[in-house]
């Protein structure tokens, strides 16, 4: 059963149509990468899932939760879903367990034990369990990431957006954050993730997505992607050394 | 005849202090809770809130505080409404400080990375709940210092009331050099007087900001 349904959506900042009509499915326990150009529109798709663009057509559905305009329905859907950024935008004011607990504790309710409890376990399982105390401004940028996955992953979601988390980390920061999200992946975690990272999406990804001029260009099997692409464009983007 | 500027002119003007801090306090407490709403009226996502407020800031902002103050005094009275001075004071100092602190708050709101308001909406906040645990907080830390120096203006300008007779710290250091001439004497200890308000108030400012960022490099 799909968890991701997209139907031809279509999204434009004025004039500028970014999304001409997208359609995609996603299953459930599915790791999907999104790559593309700067510009091609992967990741205003991906903040279209979870409401943080609004669109001018088409349809979207996440974990059973159809889109549309009104409030509710939206932290509705954004419950099941969560997004991790590039910037990371952690809470500065908060500590680190502090800022994990917050969502649960006051969008789901959650006593402040079961919050804490679910803040120990999401920052172990990124591996950071010692940091629960700390403050945000004194972790690495790969901690900082790692953190903010743990905070998405507290309310539980049912699939996990991540857009380009590694493009403000040097290589050796990526690393630890692309071993999360691998750990996560094996889980059985649903995840779309637009990267910049051909390796990571080859290897972990089990459909890999190309998208060139706000279209679905090309998919299929990362693998097969990877080492046979159809299209001219799908090639000139793997070879040509363009981001 | 000319008295001496002795111990009970001195309590006098030492003593009226409490009128010049009565008011400060009136008007930051109305003023702050009146500011507080006009600066969320100002980042309102409907329209004609943000009209209002601004319109208001606009309006506070463009007038001197003594036309407000002669609005609230002889202006009410001629409509019928005989507010004794005290009253038309602090109302017209209550309006003042709604219109900069409206102002002074807005930025600080806005100040805040709108990144903080994008992941807060990712985990499903509501509007309200935004603004409790995520934006304000960050935006009172930034508030500190600008408040500040508006109290500090506001204690300062207080003694604009003097003009429709509030014998607060102005106005009695006034009465008592008009009685005992020796206005060096007596503007010192009003001028000291003003120090001794504003000074600490400044102080705990420092303090209230090198507290806050205890455990924050930033």
């Amino acid at each position: 059963m799909s968890v991701v349904r997209v139907e031809g959506v279509r999204k434009s900042y004025g004039a500028l149509e970014v999304l001409k009509g997208v359609s995609m499915q996603v299953e459930r326990g599915e790791v999907v990468a999104i790559i593309g150009r700067s510009g091609s529109g992967k990741s205003t798709l991906l903040r279209c899932l979870n409401g943080l663009e609004p669109i001018q057509a088409g349809r979207i559905e996440v974990a059973g939760h159809t889109l549309d305009s009104s409030g509710k329905g939206l932290r509705d859907l954004r419950k099941d879903v969560g997004i991790v950024f590039q910037s990371y935008n952690l809470f500065p004011h908060l500590k680190v367990g502090e800022n994990i607990m917050l969502a649960p504790r006051v969008v789901l309710g959650c006593s402040r034990a079961e919050a804490r409890a679910r803040a120990e376990q999401t920052l172990a399982q990124v591996g950071l369990a010692e940091k629960i105390e700390a403050w945000p401004d004194n972790l690495s940028g790969g901690q900082a990431q790692r953190v903010a996955i743990a905070r998405s992953l507290a309310m539980q979601p049912k699939v996990m957006l991540f857009d380009e988390v590694t493009s403000a980390l040097d290589p050796e920061l990526t690393g630890e954050v692309l071993a999360t999200l691998e750990g996560l992946a094996q889980a059985g975690m649903t995840m779309l993730l637009v990267t910049h990272e051909m390796a990571f999406a080859r290897r972990v990804a089990h459909r890999t997505v190309f998208m060139h001029q706000g279209l679905l260009h090309e998919e299929g099997p990362s693998e097969a992607l990877f080492s046979a692409p159809r299209t001219a464009e799908l090639r000139q983007f793997l070879s040509g050394g363009l981001k | 005849m000319i008295r001496e500027f002795g111990t009970s002119e001195l309590w006098f003007v030492v003593s009226s202090a409490r009128w010049t801090l009565a008011l400060t306090l009136i008007a930051l407490g109305l003023g702050g809770v009146l500011g507080f709403v006009i600066a969320l009226a100002r980042v309102s996502r409907l329209a004609p809130l943000r009209w209002l407020a601004a319109g208001w800031i606009g309006l506070v902002q463009g007038v001197p505080v003594l036309m407000l103050l002669f609005l609230s005094y002889y202006g009410l009275s001629l409509a019928g409404l005989d507010l004794p001075p005290l009253v038309a004071a602090g109302i017209s100092l209550s309006f003042y400080a709604s219109g900069f602190l409206g102002e002074i708050w807005r930025g600080c709101i806005q100040s805040v990375p709108w990144q903080q308001w994008e992941a807060s909406a990712a985990l499903a906040l509501s509007r309200a709940q935004q603004y409790r645990y995520v934006v304000l907080p960050q935006a009172v830390r930034i508030a500190v210092p600008p408040t500040v120096g508006f109290i500090v203006q506001l204690v300062k300008n207080t003694s604009i009331v003097s003009i429709i007779g509030v014998v607060e710290l102005a106005r009695a250091g006034h009465l008592v050099n008009n009685a005992t001439f020796q206005p060096m004497r007596v503007f010192c200890v009003v001028a000291l007087v003003y120090f001794c308000i504003c000074w600490p108030i400044s102080l705990a400012a420092r303090w209230l900001e090198r507290r806050m960022h205890v455990g924050r490099a930033g």
